[in-house]
């Protein structure tokens, strides 16, 4: 928040970016302290994921004799085995199905209205503004009961959804996420619409370009970096999302990775390296995205809350 | 003739195109805005209205002449009868309480010591974020390689013999350290983003009249990053009212580990559907979150007018 007003005119992922050192140095034994403590803090908390790994290769029975502090009892098996009985090539696929739809139609949808909050000023600007942050803020279980049951009611051809019903379909999920995941992205994006120059739809006016060209063909390219930012994030937390999908998807079949991880519980949790290897794959779409789309992630993530 | 009627042909019809298009891109406005905005009221505030319209009534979800008007019914229920109600407001506070206390001040010190220039400051950043990544399901099944009853870590290495996940009186505590450590990194995250706005001016001037780096910190930092410790104040109340993935993945929300969330959710999906009942307890989460959210929304509201 206070970034904004010493620095207001600055495009938001300039600042979002991995940060360096702004805050001063520090004298020398006491950077040597620091950086001991940060870097047995930064191991401690890369354990959980690490052991993981570690435990991902290592055999049961190996294990359950030498127990798991030892070392050895190297295999593939877990991952082989997480991968058929935890049926992970269905449920990425479920997962690939709900989340490229909904961050698409998230952005479409969020960076018109963001588009106009910018580009025009109305009355009920900041109404509307409020109108969809503050439904980004409710807590969905608040809204389970009627959704659940509007959702149920509402039939749907079964090309559509083999259920016939909203329920059980990705469609509901594409539709709920995207409802919720609008407030964020409106947000910052209408901020950093804000930011481009008010001259180039005046010049745009002038050339006789439509509002939906001034939309599409200026503005959308001008805020690429914001877009590719928010889809990342997008991405990473619908990909996440646990809540509705395990309640408006009854059937196994259909739930996404996250959710399917509930029923995959049972039958995994008598085997602690299973467990690794079923995490370590569920991990790893988002870890991609995580190393690969690192400056996008951060910088999505820090746009929304200190409003770029 | 002809030279002088065609400009003015001319002149009128492109009036009237600016005017056609005048009128089209008042509906491609119209349509850009009211078409999302159409879908946040289907399925967020319409939804939201009838939660608090059913929390008056008694209904089993089947058909809709089966909704009976109980007036305050439900709530007077919730209060005095049913049993896990208490114990969730007590878990979700001590939930908001630690999570405050632990990873939100400890995400802060974390972020303050990394704003320094120090040797491999992206590493550990790195390092901290990363759970944020995960989801919190996937959270729960990482730690169960440290709570398993026979095959965990910390069992393994202290001869213990606890089931950290299932024991009533300790699950709680369990959950609360596996989430806070997805919560700190995202805390330090936004804190970070802070501080880089603070002017660094501000700091020189502090070290210039002698001030330590501590009462900087507390008299110079903390008071200009005001809005932002209020946007993490509303972020972790919101947070731990919206808790969830993690105890509805380990036992449903049962057992020492009842979260208000989970109990919305077994009045739907659970044995049981009672929906009016449900509902009640949603508009009790809801009337707590509203006053969060006006307070996030004034914050923000007051950065977009200055």
């Amino acid at each position: 928040m206070s970034a904004t007003t010493t620095t207001p005119s600055t495009p938001a992922t300039a600042k979002a970016s991995v940060h360096t050192g702004a805050g001063g140095v520090m004298s020398k034994r006491r950077g040597t302290v620091a950086t001991a403590v940060m870097l047995f803090l930064a191991l401690l908390w890369l354990f959980p994921l690490l052991w993981s790994l570690y435990n991902s290769f290592r055999d049961y029975s190996y294990t359950q004799t030498n127990g798991y502090l030892s070392f050895g009892g190297w295999t593939l098996d877990n991952y082989q085995n997480a991968w058929s009985r935890g049926n992970f090539g269905l449920h990425l696929k479920n997962s690939l199905l709900i989340t490229v739809p909904a961050v698409a139609l998230t952005l479409f949808l969020s960076s018109m209205v963001a588009f106009v909050l910018a580009r025009f000023s109305y009355r009920f600007n900041l109404t509307l503004l409020g109108v969809f942050l503050a439904a980004n803020l409710l807590p969905p279980q608040a809204l389970l009961i009627p959704v659940f049951k509007m959702f149920r009611e509402i039939p749907l051809p079964t090309f559509m959804s083999e259920s016939g019903t909203m329920l059980n379909s990705f469609w509901a999920l594409i539709l709920v996420n995207t409802a919720f995941q609008m407030g964020f992205c409106t947000f910052v994006l209408s901020n950093y619409m804000k930011t481009l120059p008010y001259e180039i739809y005046e010049s745009a006016q002038m050339d006789g370009a439509s509002v939906w060209r001034q939309y599409w063909q200026l503005t959308m390219p001008l805020v690429r970096p914001a877009l590719a930012a928010l889809a990342t994030l997008q991405v990473t937390w619908i990909y996440n999302e646990f809540f509705w999908a395990t309640v408006l998807i009854s059937r196994g079949d259909k739930l996404p990775i996250t959710s399917a991880l509930n029923n995959l519980r049972g039958q995994f949790f008598q085997d602690t390296n299973l467990v690794a290897a079923g995490s370590i794959i569920v991990a790893l779409p988002v870890l991609i995205v995580f190393f690969v789309l690192q400056k996008q992630f951060v910088s999505g993530l820090t746009m929304g809350s200190t409003k770029g | 003739m002809a030279t002088v009627t065609a400009p003015r042909r001319s002149r009128r019809t492109v009036r009237r195109v600016e005017k056609r298009q005048g009128t089209r891109d008042r509906l491609v406005v119209a349509a850009m805005v009211g078409i999302p905005t159409l879908l946040v009221i289907w399925l967020v505030w319409l939804p939201a209205l009838a939660s608090v319209a059913l929390s008056f009534t008694k209904w089993n979800g089947f058909k809709l002449s089966g909704i009976e008007w109980v007036g305050t019914q439900n709530y007077t229920d919730i209060v005095t009868i049913y049993p896990p109600f208490w114990p969730a407001i007590q878990n979700n506070v001590i939930w908001l309480v630690f999570l405050f206390v632990f990873p939100t001040i400890f995400g802060i010190l974390l972020a303050v010591i990394l704003d320094r220039e120090m040797r491999g400051s992206r590493f550990y950043q790195t390092a901290f974020y990363l759970p944020v990544v995960l989801s919190m399901a996937l959270v729960g099944f990482i730690w169960q390689l440290f709570y398993s009853t026979d095959q965990g870590l910390i069992n393994a290495v202290f001869g213990t013999n606890i089931d950290w996940y299932g024991d009533p009186d300790i699950n709680l505590w369990s959950v609360l350290v596996a989430t806070a450590w997805r919560h700190t990194g995202y805390i330090m995250l936004i804190y970070l983003a802070g501080l880089k706005g603070v002017d660094a001016s501000l700091r020189e001037a502090a070290a210039v009249d002698g001030a330590s780096e501590v009462k900087t910190f507390f008299h110079v930092i903390l008071p200009v990053m005001r809005p932002i410790n209020m946007i993490v104040l509303v972020i972790v109340v919101i947070e731990s009212l919206r808790a969830f993935d993690l105890v509805w993945i380990i036992n449903k929300g049962r057992n020492g580990l009842e979260l208000i969330s989970a109990l919305v959710t077994q009045n739907v999906i659970g044995e049981a559907t009672r929906y009016g009942f449900g509902s009640a307890l949603a508009v009790i989460m809801m009337i707590i979150s509203t006053v969060f959210i006006a307070i996030y929304l004034r914050i923000v509201f007051r950065e977009e007018r200055g």
